[in-house]
């Protein structure tokens, strides 16, 4: 195993994918060092095939040498290998199991209903996945005020829900635009406004996340390969 | 908030008998000698208590921990880790090993349950020998992984643990597979690692008391099945 000085970080990632925007914001926040390697998916790389030969899917971490998958295990994989800087985990078992949830919840619901039901989508099932959005940001809304007047998911410190969250922020301008519609933040989600306000203060998020307008950019042909009739 | 003192802690499961994700979360609280209640759920109606401990999935299992509830059974799988934490680890302790046994159990979540699980329970025709031929490239996977432990009994290692509960209920689903899929997996020459695995899962004691019987998990799968194979 390498001394701490010669450690290997590096990410195989996509600029413009939440997954990798979580793994990214992860290593800034505990200060690790890592090599960034662009991956165009068309054709998939060599490297990526080899170190996530089941999903061929990024983000991957290659730490020295030795790859982790998924990126919601990859941040928790950040947080025990690099313990000693900024937890990104709280440390109750049940606040844990929360967060997790949550987090899960992103995965299994709020990308497929809400993210691909308005980017993929057009009709009735566009208004769906629009119904979706508020749907689930009524649910996080919630969860944010269950924090009592703290700022983040993670209570007083920034962490694993959040970061597994604020990549979307940057993708809300596409969602906008697609659903020709403005999602109702003021009125109906005033704390999930002001903790993505509190969010991109933060060096991490701001280095991490592009432009909303380049997203827009990526995603204006994306969209072509579903969309037709636009 | 119920006092801390273990004679007063209330642990609570909200579970189907036959599915393989409740299984999980009891075998972990056997596992750590946790004492908890059992409570089964029908689905249809879902009871009060479930909507109310689960109203965003609105599905088994749910651990319930002095009243506050836990949903998803891998997550309850490490809620259980971490509250009791001074008996039988589940997890490994090294953060590698533990991106590894969560990369596999989210693989069986996300995978195996959709494309061999359902692949298999849900079809027919086509579609059924699709879900077949998931089933015996995801157990090569898996048949892989053990391989990849030289020789150490368990996916954890030398320790029963988080990845080997996650998979062990799917042991008691294989007669159905094979019913349904009218077939024989392939186990003594294709997956002799996984055969020998189950074979010493079966012994302990959480496993034995969780698992229920093969045959009564496939006269409770055949009428399920009914719902989306019309054709037999």
């Amino acid at each position: 195993m390498a001394k701490m000085g010669e450690e290997q970080v590096k990410v195989l990632s996509l600029w413009v994918s939440p997954f990798s925007m979580r793994v990214l914001i992860g290593l800034e926040e505990k200060g690790v060092r890592y090599e960034y390697q662009e991956e165009n998916l068309d054709p998939k790389s060599e490297l990526l095939l080899q170190m996530n030969p089941i999903h061929k899917t990024v983000p991957v971490l290659i730490h020295n040498g030795k790859p982790v998958n998924e990126s919601l295990i990859i941040l928790e994989y950040i947080d025990e290998a690099w313990p000693t800087s900024n937890p990104l985990m709280p440390s109750n078992p049940y606040d844990r199991a929360v967060v997790r949830f949550w987090a899960d919840f992103l995965n299994k619901k709020f990308f497929e209903d809400a993210f691909y039901g308005i980017l993929k989508t057009e009709g009735e099932a566009l208004e769906e996945g629009k119904r979706y959005m508020l749907k689930y940001l009524g649910y996080l809304e919630g969860e944010l005020s269950a924090r009592r007047g703290k700022p983040y998911f993670g209570g007083e410190q920034f962490g694993y829900l959040d970061i597994a969250f604020i990549p979307y922020a940057c993708w809300f301008h596409s969602f906008e635009t697609f659903g020709k519609w403005k999602i109702p933040w003021e009125s109906e989600f005033p704390r999930l406004q002001q903790w993505m306000k509190k969010c991109m203060q933060r060096e991490s998020v701001k280095k991490i996340l592009p432009d909303p307008l380049k997203v827009l950019e990526y995603a204006t042909p994306f969209r072509k390969n579903f969309v037709t009739s636009e």
